[in-house]
């Protein structure tokens, strides 16, 4: 990098204020059980910034109206501001063409619909589809849902006890049975940040496709599809301070061009007889129906909003606060953290010795800290660490080393209460 | 502590977590159930030893919560002696006290110390926690092989 650059870089950094993030979300102000509230569940979902609230807010107040294929104002601007939002995920992601980016309800919809569509055409009986110990059931259900239809077999990569994949193990499983690979790219139950770069490169020399669960890496790193050079991605967008029920699959062309669609109906075609139906082009080939206009508009939003608080601020805010909570809880008697990655996003996991998660959610709760309890959704990583669940503090770009403070003190108060 | 959670978390629901009653495999058993919550992972087994109508004895093993550990501890103290029917007419009753149907004043006489599960019934999230135990006993009564789940 040069002066000038870095330079630049060092303004960019000064200008991150935490305290100025928080007046961007109203729901920060409020009390539980008397309490501040300190919402550290946001591996679970994200609070959403004025700006997005306001950007949905106006879509309805102002410019509500189907898209694509109105003639009225009302129509053109609402299409004007749902095609603006699909233009901000392909720069956010760097990838090639806007229509590459398909609008799904999140990413459990994206991966079904490789699943389904991709898929369905190309696995075939004995074929063999590689996902991870860590996946989310939404990166497992799908797949074994394709490998019963198809007499396929889903192959697991392992997770060594600090909660990373074994790579070794990985190019051991891959062989010329194997058609297609699903990963995640962070770990929602441990932060685990995976090497999808090199797993990509090793599945591409024999020609493999790989899907990438993103739904835990957009809202904390830089992802770039091409750098990547990932087949698919999928993430959702009240991951990332957006709206819940919309998300988006990326794909590369020539894979979604080649793949049947994955719904019938409105918009996805482009001519319609009774004898045959032609489909209309990518992205539109798989939106039927209405889309969802004001969560594809508050999603392009929040991404226009991490884009001006910058990514690399967000990570290194999250990055200290991990450090910091790291250090703060290993003062906590009898905690053990679950997932030691040496790559990590800012999720901690972890679970006190006969005291059980659901009861340090709920006396937590009582101090206004919201965290998660339970499987996560993971129940064979939970397994694999011989948990039937932990206690997951997951913390965002408006978390504060105070947070982490009530956190830990709260913890310490539970141990007197059940030790 | 706060109020509400003192009451969710009595000192008896705290002492029956910490050293819970008839907590193990029962051998001899005549009915058993397996009871699971898939939304925390809890996992209670229920043992019964039943004869002439009567629960001669009742244990059971797993892992969970502090309610419904302290749940199915208290559930087997006050369960052995009883008759199959009283034991099916306490679960009623149990179930209706943490699903908040008695109201604010239970009849403490004929709950006895099962009334200090009162407090579950202002967290409708831990109501599976409380009566995970009890609903496994039901079916284990019932001979229902398939395990219980609370979902």
């Amino acid at each position: 990098m040069n002066a000038e650059a870095e330079a630049a870089v060092a303004v960019s950094k000064k200008k991150f204020d935490v305290n100025k993030i928080r007046e961007d979300f109203p729901i920060l102000s409020k009390k539980v059980h008397g309490k501040n509230l300190v919402y550290l569940d946001n591996a679970a979902t994200t609070q959403k910034p004025n700006y997005v609230i306001e950007k949905v807010n106006k879509y309805y107040t102002t410019m509500n109206a189907n898209i694509h294929r109105g003639v009225h104002a009302l129509s053109q601007e609402a299409t004007e501001a749902f095609e603006g939002a699909r233009i901000q995920i392909k720069q956010f992601i760097n990838a090639l063409g806007k229509n590459q980016i398909i609008f799904t309800r999140g990413t459990t919809e994206a991966i079904n619909l490789v699943a389904s569509s991709y898929g369905r055409a190309n696995i075939k009986e004995g074929d063999e589809i590689i996902i991870s110990h860590m996946e989310h059931h939404s990166n497992i259900v799908p797949w074994q849902l394709l490998c019963k239809e198809k007499n396929a077999k889903l192959r697991v990569i392992p997770v060594n006890d600090n909660g990373e994949l074994i790579l070794e193990e990985f190019e051991k499983l891959v062989n010329e049975k194997t058609k297609f690979i699903s990963v995640v790219y962070v770990s929602n139950s441990l932060g685990t940040i995976n090497p999808l770069k090199k797993i990509i490169e090793y599945a591409h020399q024999f020609n493999i496709p790989v899907l990438v669960d993103a739904a835990q890496a957009v809202n904390h790193l830089k992802v770039d599809v091409q750098e990547l050079d990932c087949d698919f991605l999928a993430f959702s967008g009240h991951k990332i301070y957006g709206p819940t029920g919309i998300g988006a699959l990326y794909g590369k062309v020539e894979l979604l061009e080649s793949m049947p669609p994955y719904m019938g109906g409105g918009d996805m075609i482009s001519k319609v007889t009774f004898e045959e139906t032609t489909y209309n082009e990518l992205p539109h080939k798989f939106e039927a129906g209405t889309q969802d206009i004001a969560g594809a508009i508050g999603l392009g939003a929040a991404i226009e909003y991490v884009s001006k608080v910058g990514i690399e601020n967000i990570k290194d805010h999250e990055q200290s606060l991990l450090e910091y909570a790291t250090k703060q809880i290993a003062e906590v008697p009898g905690l053990k953290i679950i997932g030691t990655a040496k790559e990590k996003t800012s999720v901690l996991s972890f679970v006190l010795e006969n005291i059980h998660p659901h009861d340090i959610g709920t006396f937590l709760d009582f101090e206004g800290v919201a965290i998660r309890t339970g499987h996560h959704c993971t129940q064979p990583l939970m397994k694999r660490f011989n948990i039937p669940a932990t206690s997951r503090a997951s913390f965002a770009m408006y978390n504060t080393n105070e947070e982490v403070d009530v956190l830990v003190s709260g913890l310490k108060k539970i141990i007197e209460v059940f030790g | 502590m706060n109020q509400e959670l003192k009451e969710l978390y009595q000192q008896v629901i705290l002492d029956h977590n910490k050293s819970p009653s008839n907590f193990r495999k029962m051998e001899n058993a005549t009915k058993f159930a397996e009871g699971y919550n898939p939304l925390c992972g809890d996992h209670i087994d229920i043992y019964l030893l039943i004869e002439d109508g009567i629960v001669k004895d009742v244990s059971f093993k797993g892992e969970g919560c502090a309610i419904s550990k302290a749940s199915a501890s208290l559930m087997t103290s006050t369960l052995k002696g009883k008759t199959v029917s009283d034991s099916e007419k306490l679960f009623e009753k149990f179930h209706d006290l943490v699903t908040g149907k008695l109201g604010e004043n239970p009849d403490i006489d004929e709950l006895g110390k099962l009334a200090v599960f009162a407090g579950v019934q202002e967290f409708p999230v831990r109501v599976k926690c409380a009566s995970l135990a009890w609903h496994t006993m039901i079916n284990a009564l019932h001979n229902k092989a398939e395990k219980v789940s609370t979902e």
